[in-house]
C-alpha cells in the first residue's frame, strides 16, 4: 500500500449516450479536477447516472470522449485508456439500490474476493479484512450473507467492494437515497472520511440538492439529458443561481411550505 | 434468532445457525442446514427422499438382496408361478423370478436417471445461460435450435435417434439426453435475462470480469436450483421414457431385467398371469411417484426467496 498513486481526475469530452431514438445524454462535458468532489443533480430521468455508467463502461458512448486527468506536476506516463483493464480497477462505482448490488449467493467475503480475483490481486485474507474493517464491518459481518445485513451494512459493504481495488475515482449514484435519514449521514460521513483518508475523487449524482451541497465542491445541474449550469457548492447555498431552472430545483427542495414558495 | 430458545444439548446446532458464522465452510454448512430443514418440514418430499435412497441400496446391494438369479429360470417347474412364499412377486414366462429381476432392474433404471441427468442438465444450462446473457445474434441462434428441439415430441425424436443408432440402453440414453435438454436451456435463459439486468452482474461487468466469467460464476449458480429441481421433476418422465422405449423393445434388450421391457413382456399374460407385468409397472410408478415428491420438496428448499 505505499505506492498508491496520487489522485486523478475526470474529463469528459463533448459526452452523448444516444438509445434508439432517444437521446439520454446530449452533448456534456465535464471536468473534475484530481481530489474534487463533483456532483450532478437533477430530476429522475435528467441523464444524470447515464453519466456515470457511460463513464465506467456500462451504457454505450454514441460519441464523446472520456479520460482522465493527471494531477499537476505529474508526468509519471500514460494515463489508461477507458475499457482498458488498468482504467476499470482505477474507476469505481457505488450503485444506488444496495439490495440490488450484492450476488445474493455469495457471502461478504467471495463478493470483496471477486475483485482481487478478477485484477489478480495478491494477499486477498489481509486486503479483505482491511477492507472490512475501514467502512466499519467487524470480522464477524465476513462470511455473511446480503440478506443477513441491513441497507445500511450492505451499502457499506458495496464502498468496500469498490475501495479494496485502491481505485483513484469513485462514482457515487445515489449512493443513500435508498436508505433512511439516519444511516444517510453514517454513510455519507464514511464516504467523506474515505476521500478524505486516500484521496479520492469523487462524482456524486444525486437528486437532493443537500446531499450534494455538502459533499461537494463544485456541481451541475442537469435536466433532459442537457447541462442546464454548472456552479459551485457556495453559489448554491448563497442562492447564487442565474438559471430559472436550478431556482425552481432550489425551492423544490426547501420541500412543501404552507402559503406556498413565496412565504419561504 | 431462533437458535437462543432452542433446546440442544450439543452446541453445533448454534453453530450452524450462527448470525456471524466464522469461516466459509461455516457459512456454507448453516446455509445447507437451514435448506435441509426447510426440506425435512415436508413429510412427503421426505417419503419420496426415503424411496430415492431405498432404490439407490437396492441397487448397490442387489447381488445380495435378490433371492434369485435375475437372468435364468427354470421353465419346467417355475414357469409363470403366481405370488407365493418362495416367490414373493411370482415368476415371468422364462421361469425367472419377479423380485430379483425388479432388483437387478433398478440399477438400470438409476444408470439412465443419472446419465440423462449429467448429459441433459449442464447443456441445458451452459445453453440457456450464454444465451441470455450475450443476446443478439448468439441469443437467436441458440434459442432456435432449442425450439427445434422443442417442436418435436419426445418420445417420437427418442425413436428417430434410436432407430438411427440402433437399439440398446446406451443409445436410449442418449436419444432421452439429446431429447430433454431444452426445456432445461429455456428455464435457464428466462432466469438468466433477469438477472442480467441485476446491478450486482454490472458491478462485476465494470470491475472487467470476462463474459465466461460471469455467466459460470455469477449466474449459474442462480440458475442451478431451478434447473435442479426441473431436472428431479422430470426424472419421472425420463424413467418412463426410458420404459416406453424398453417396452417398444428399442431400449434395453433381453435378457436385461429393465422394467418397461418387462412389462412389455408380460403383456402377452396379462389376463390370466397379470403378476408379470403388474410387478414392474408398480416399481415405475413408485419410483416416478418419488421424484416428483423430491423435486416438489426441493423446489420449496431452494427458492432463493424462502431463505430462513
Amino acid at each position: 500500500m505505499t505506492a498508491r498513486p496520487v489522485a486523478a481526475g475526470l474529463a469528459i469530452d463533448n459526452l452523448s449516450v444516444v438509445y434508439d431514438e432517444f437521446t439520454a445524454v446530449d452533448n456534456v462535458s465535464i471536468r473534475v479536477e484530481p481530489g474534487q468532489s463533483f456532483g450532478i443533480v437533477g430530476e429522475s430521468g435528467s441523464g444524470k447516472s447515464t453519466i456515470l455508467r457511460a463513464v465506467c463502461g456500462l451504457a454505450p458512448r454514441t460519441a464523446g470522449a472520456v479520460s482522465l486527468v493527471a494531477p499537476p506536476g505529474d508526468r509519471t506516463g500514460a494515463l489508461p485508456a477507458p475499457g482498458s483493464r488498468e482504467f476499470r480497477r482505477r474507476v469505481q462505482m457505488v450503485f444506488q439500490d444496495p439490495y440490488g448490488s450484492l450476488h445474493p449467493r455469495q457471502t461478504i467475503d467471495r463478493t470483496l474476493a471477486e475483485p482481487l480475483a478478477i485484477h489478480r490481486m495478491g494477499d486477498a485474507e489481509t486486503r479483505i479484512e482491511r477492507a472490512l474493517d475501514e467502512v466499519g464491518l467487524g470480522k464477524g459481518f465476513r462470511f455473511r450473507y446480503p440478506h443477513q445485513l441491513s441497507g445500511g451494512q450492505r451499502q457499506r459493504v458495496a464502498i468496500a467492494r469498490a475501495l479494496i481495488l485502491e481505485p483513484q475515482i469513485l462514482l457515487l449514484d445515489e449512493p443513500t437515497s435508498a436508505l433512511d435519514a439516519s444511516v444517510q449521514a453514517e454513510v455519507l460521513n464514511l464516504l467523506e472520511e474515505m476521500r478524505r483518508r486516500h484521496g479520492l475523487t469523487f462524482v456524486l449524482v444525486s437528486h437532493d440538492l443537500a446531499v450534494v451541497t455538502h459533499m461537494c465542491e463544485r456541481l451541475m445541474v442537469m435536466q433532459r439529458g442537457r447541462r442546464v449550469e454548472e456552479l459551485s457548492a457556495d453559489d448554491l447555498a448563497l442562492s447564487r443561481v442565474s438559471d430559472p431552472y436550478t431556482q425552481r430545483l432550489m425551492v423544490a427542495s426547501r420541500g412543501f411550505r404552507r402559503g406556498g414558495p413565496e412565504a419561504a | 434468532m431462533s437458535a437462543v430458545n432452542a433446546p440442544s444439548p450439543g452446541g453445533w446446532r448454534e453453530w450452524l445457525m450462527s448470525d456471524r458464522p466464522q469461516s466459509r465452510r461455516q457459512a456454507a454448512l448453516g446455509r445447507a442446514y437451514g435448506g435441509w430443514r426447510t426440506f425435512s418440514r415436508n413429510r412427503l418430499a421426505m417419503l419420496g427422499l426415503a424411496i430415492v435412497i431405498a432404490l439407490l441400496l437396492v441397487a448397490l446391494f442387489a447381488n445380495q438382496l435378490a433371492p434369485y438369479s435375475p437372468y435364468i429360470g427354470d421353465l419346467r417347474t417355475t414357469r409363470l408361478l403366481p405370488p407365493s412364499a418362495a416367490h414373493w412377486f411370482g415368476t415371468d414366462d422364462q421361469g425367472r423370478d419377479i423380485l430379483s429381476r425388479i432388483i437387478h432392474g433398478s440399477r438400470i433404471t438409476l444408470f439412465v436417471v443419472v446419465l440423462v441427468a449429467i448429459l441433459a442438465a449442464p447443456i441445458g444450462l451452459v445453453v440457456g445461460t450464454v444465451a441470455g446473457y450475450s443476446g443478439g445474434l448468439i441469443d437467436a441462434a441458440l434459442m432456435r435450435i432449442t425450439d427445434i428441439f422443442l417442436a418435436f415430441p419426445r418420445l417420437i425424436l427418442a425413436l428417430a435417434f434410436v432407430a438411427a443408432l440402433g437399439p440398446g440402453i446406451e443409445n436410449a440414453v442418449i436419444a432421452i439426453a439429446i431429447t430433454s435438454w431444452p426445456p432445461y436451456a429455456r428455464i435457464a435463459r428466462a432466469e438468466t435475462l433477469t438477472i442480467r439486468q441485476a446491478d450486482y452482474i454490472a458491478a462485476v461487468q465494470l470491475m472487467g470480469a470476462s463474459p465466461w466469467r460471469i455467466v459460470l460464476r455469477h449466474i449459474m449458480p442462480l440458475c442451478v436450483s431451478s434447473v435442479i429441481v426441473r431436472v428431479t421433476l422430470d426424472m419421472a418422465g425420463i424413467i418412463l421414457t426410458a420404459a416406453g422405449l424398453g417396452f417398444l423393445g428399442l431400449g434395453a434388450q433381453p435378457p436385461t431385467p429393465e422394467w418397461g421391457a418387462m412389462i412389455a413382456n408380460g403383456r402377452l399374460y396379462v389376463l390370466d398371469q397379470w403378476w408379470v407385468a403388474a410387478a414392474p409397472g408398480a416399481a415405475i410408478f413408485l419410483v416416478s411417484l418419488a421424484f416428483n415428491l423430491l423435486g416438489d420438496g426441493l423446489r420449496d428448499a431452494l427458492d432463493p426467496k424462502g431463505v430462513k
